[in-house]
């Protein structure tokens, strides 16, 4: 790796010697680490350090999402061509997939990571590896005929809206990926909803595009066995509709220690209690739909699982993380069961309380100050 | 309400447990039906006539009674002839239930007598068990067995490691000075002397930016040390101003440090506790077990001189596994026994398991190796900063202790003894230590030089690939948790630059504080002085965060920030 490292070193020589240049460090940086973790030593404080660093925090959540993004792409080939007349092969859905994913994939990166590079020469600070994840999360959460001009402006919407204004990456208050979803959402409410959840459904009539909460929420009965819903292999998101995938890189997060399990859990926890109140109530169709099959619809797991755990605009505090995860799952089934015009609830109930967490945060630390002041008027009663 | 109780047995409960024991507890009395009340009456009423009024035998009886609003709380009615007080209610408890009245009295008698008389037998039994935290296992850590260090021909000092001071000088360069001899005071209060740690000549005051004095060089006397004599008060029969009188003119002073704020103690407060832990749970610290072995003397001394110091308690903690602490079986003595791992050994994690810290109160702590400076001068009459210090790391070839004096050169400990090529050598621990050169000096409060490999060198994709040599709190690509035993010869590099703050929930892992970390590390970065204060920063010192900051993945350096966070404390409330 010699070679490569001297033309890092000539560049970085180049950026620092000449003052023009100066602003394009962050720039230089960036790759730089990309290839290289620094030289950089201790200097005060701890002399020894954890091996871990944010990079490596994002990476995990990247390669976490790698079983939901294969799987997604050979479910969008699935879902195009039994539609279609004929019988087609694993590696031909497979490759039609990819061949439309991809490129989501590739714009999300590219314009978020300008978008990135952009401020981090403007504000002169290193570039944070948050969008690593952000770029790989919004791909997966948006309808697969989703324009490609679409996304770029969502993107852009998200990184500079949700996170730059407020100070950039671990200042933003909603999840940027979100962000992106609802932007869409609200500004092109045509292409979110109804027949766009298979590849070509809008180009050739003979593709039903509907997704089976769409249909729920229509009051349409909805088809598929449960197997079907758990394996992933039914209309939806590009990366959501897999449970079993999901699963895959819920284990990675838990195991390396990235996700909290708290949050998963508890989301969990919140939606099936939401799901069995509402059936025992039972009163329309929607009410009555079995509480576990809501878990496995949807975006909820991938919600729960990707999107609910962002430790920025999540709540830090352990005991915050456990009532915020129960609230999202709770209000992710509500939301699906009471607004029917809009089904998919999660990404509502996760920017929902997203604005809450720094209330349970509040509250949760309210409690530890509360504490400590009754031991001070105590202490203070007693001298 | 007041309320009488005539009970026969009742003597024997006792005046201090009754008191105690309060209204609510004759109010739960009667609703059980223990208790019936059968009378009440106008205030200022004369016991003795009402009681015979109601055919009490009560000169030969005993009971209680007790007064809302003045002090007459459950005075045994033989000694009170008259209860002022608004209102006055006497019931009856019959005589077969008395017993088990008998019973929860003096319980709670025994629970007094515990809580406040601290007998040696329940603070023993009072441990501290800490699941959070982290032991970092270092290669190179140093066998038992102490070498003379080669007399170190220059000795320092570093006004730098009295945090927050402003030296005075009281000599200038060429002033000849015996061990114990005072070489500047702090600014502050001129009562308080550091001293030289032995006899020569001042060669060199080292000034850094705006005259800042970074250190005073003494050259040693070649062959022997020359004393300053000190005239030694005998402990018991002195009060605590001449014992802090003489601590401060000594140069002993400094050893006595104080929370909150961990800086050296104001000779004018009282503490309410004195706090010294048994030993240092940092990375390859020194086993004071081993290394203090031989100094009990100079202990017992050492602690007899704190327990004048302060009204309240000296609180010694134990290490849960050692049974032959130097430090341990002294009389009078709280003592705590800590399970877990480090932070186990920091003196405000045992504050905070047994007595924290309330805004106003001061803590005292010494450090159980300065123990042995203070006895040593009220044994000896001298003043002589002798250290067994722990030599250790994985850049050392024979890790072990050496006998040395504070200030001394590190190169005449380290001589011979540290590997080739690129190293990092502290004065200290690698957690809180100071970096120094090998012609750099020990610090005034360490007893630990650790050599580690110096980390300067470029990993290629070192963020992604797995790696089994790095240690990590985390499982993303590393294995070290698989191998809890295995020991680790880490180097400087920081594996990762600086990043915002990102990820939570990872502080609070190393972190055996009440206390939110992340939220406390926030509030001191945004100087917010009153949030500060509620979130619990009276309790912490910047050693506290260093685990913090060991497993920070975004590679903040916690404890300058909190450090300088306890000085615009120091400023704004003092």
């Amino acid at each position: 790796m010699k070679p490569l490292r001297k033309i890092f070193d000539a560049l970085q020589s180049k950026v620092r010697e000449n003052p023009k240049l100066h602003k394009y460090q962050p720039v230089v940086n960036a790759f730089d680490t990309i290839f290289f973790t620094p030289n950089q030593t201790t200097k005060n404080g701890v002399h020894i350090r954890d091996g871990v660093d944010l990079k490596r925090v994002m990476s995990t959540v990247v390669i976490a999402l790698i079983p939901a993004l294969l799987f997604g792409m050979y479910n969008v080939g699935y879902q195009h061509f039994t539609q279609l007349p004929g019988t087609h092969g694993f590696w031909e859905m497979f490759r039609f997939g990819a061949r439309r994913v991809l490129p989501l994939v590739i714009v999300s990166y590219t314009v978020g990571l300008t978008v990135e590079f952009t401020f981090a020469v403007l504000r002169g600070h290193e570039v944070n590896e948050g969008y690593l994840v952000t770029g790989m999360l919004i791909p997966l959460i948006v309808p697969v005929d989703l324009p490609l001009w679409m996304l770029a402006v969502s993107v852009v919407f998200a990184v500079i809206i949700g996170k730059e204004v407020f100070g950039g990456t671990g200042m933003n208050v909603l999840n940027p990926a979100l962000v992106a979803r609802g932007f869409l959402f609200f500004a092109y409410p045509t292409f979110m909803s109804g027949d766009i959840w298979v590849a070509g459904a809008t180009a050739t009539d003979a593709i039903s595009g509907e997704s089976l909460l769409g249909k729920l929420g229509l009051g349409h009965a909805v088809t598929g066995s449960a197997m079907r819903m758990f394996v992933g292999l039914i209309p939806g998101s590009v990366g959501e509709t897999s449970v079993i995938a999901i699963s895959i890189g819920a284990v990675i997060l838990i195991y390396t220690g990235v996700g909290s399990w708290r949050i998963m859990l508890s989301a969990l926890i919140g939606a099936s209690l939401m799901g069995l109140t509402f059936n025992a109530i039972g009163s329309d169709a929607l009410m009555s739909f079995p509480w576990w099959k809501h878990l496995l619809l949807g975006g909820f797991m991938f919600g729960a699982v990707f999107m609910a755990t962002d430790p920025v605009s999540a709540a830090q505090t352990t005991r915050g993380k456990w009532i915020y995860g129960f609230l999202i799952g709770l209000m992710s089934i509500l939301i699906r069961v009471f607004n029917p015009a809009y089904p998919e609830g999660v990404m509502l109930a996760i920017l929902f309380m997203n604005v809450m967490a720094p209330l349970i945060d509040h509250i949760v630390i309210a409690s530890n100050i509360k504490k400590r002041q009754l031991r001070y008027r105590s202490a203070i009663a007693n001298s | 309400m007041v309320a009488l109780v005539r009970l026969d047995a009742c003597a024997s409960l006792g005046l201090v447990a009754a008191r105690r024991v309060g209204y609510g507890w004759l109010d739960w009395l009667h609703s059980v039906g223990l208790f019936r009340r059968t009378a009440s009456m106008g205030p200022s009423v004369r016991l003795d006539r009402c009681m015979g009024g109601l055919g009490f035998d009560w000169v030969h009886g005993s009971g209680f009674v007790s007064g809302s609003v003045s002090c007459h709380a459950f005075l045994p009615l033989h000694r009170v002839g008259m209860c002022h007080s608004d209102q006055i209610e006497i019931g009856l408890i019959s005589s077969g239930r008395v017993y088990f009245v008998l019973i929860i009295g003096k319980l709670i008698k025994f629970a007094r007598i515990f809580a406040h008389k601290s007998t040696l037998f329940f603070l023993m039994s009072k441990d501290i068990r800490l699941r959070r935290g982290l032991d970092i296992k270092l290669t190179g850590e140093s066998v038992p067995s102490i070498a003379a260090a080669p007399k170190s021909s220059v000795y320092a000092i570093t006004p730098d490691d009295f945090h927050g001071e402003t030296p005075k000088l009281l000599i200038g360069e060429g002033a000849e000075v015996k061990a114990g001899t005072p070489i500047f005071y702090p600014k502050r209060d001129a009562r308080i002397k550091v001293v030289s740690p032995v006899s020569g000549e001042v060669v060199e005051i080292q000034r850094g930016a705006r005259r800042k004095i970074m250190e005073i060089r003494i050259l040693a006397d070649r062959h022997r040390i020359d004393y300053e004599a000190l005239r030694v008060p005998v402990i018991s029969n002195s009060s605590a101003e001449a014992l802090k009188a003489f601590l401060c003119r000594s140069g002993l002073w400094p050893y006595i440090r104080q929370r909150p704020y961990a800086i050296v103690a104001n000779p004018d407060d009282e503490p309410r506790d004195i706090y010294i832990s048994s030993f240092d749970s940092h990375p390859l610290a020194p086993d004071y077990t081993f290394s203090l072995r031989d100094k009990r003397a100079e202990i017992a001394k050492a602690v007899a001189v704190l327990k004048r110091l302060t009204p309240g308690q000296v609180h010694i903690s134990l290490r849960a596994s050692d049974t032959d602490s130097p430090l341990g079986g002294m009389d009078g003595i709280a003592y705590h026994r800590v399970y877990g791992p480090h932070p186990a050994g920091n003196v405000g994690v045992q504050i905070h398991h047994t007595r924290p810290i309330n805004p106003g109160e001061k803590i005292w702590t010494i450090r159980a190796p300065d123990l042995v400076v203070i006895g040593h001068a009220f044994v000896k009459g001298v003043f002589s900063p002798e250290r067994v210090v722990a030599l250790a790391g994985a850049q050392v070839k024979h890790p072990k202790y050496y006998r040395t004096l504070a200030g001394a050169q590190i190169s005449s400990i380290t001589a011979g003894n540290v590997k080739a090529g690129g190293k990092r050598l502290i004065s200290g621990n690698p957690l809180t230590g100071t970096q120094v050169r090998e012609e750099g000096f020990l610090r005034w409060y360490h007893d630990q030089i650790t050599a580690i490999p110096e980390g300067n060198a470029y990993r290629f994709m070192g963020w992604l690939l797995p790696d089994g040599k790095r240690f990590s709190l985390s499982r993303a690509g590393f294995f070290s948790w698989l191998t809890p035993n295995k020991r680790y010869a880490l180097g400087t590099n920081t594996n990762g630059e600086h990043r915002a703050l990102v990820v939570t929930g990872l502080y609070e892992k190393v972190f055996p504080f009440d206390v939110y970390p992340m939220e406390l590390l926030k509030a001191t970065l945004t100087k917010d002085i009153d949030r500060m204060e509620k979130l619990g920063i009276y309790e912490i010192a910047p050693e506290d965060y260093a685990l913090p900051e060991f497993v920070c993945p975004s590679k903040t350096e916690c404890q300058s920030i909190i450090r300088e966070g306890l000085d615009l404390m120091i400023e704004e409330v003092g």
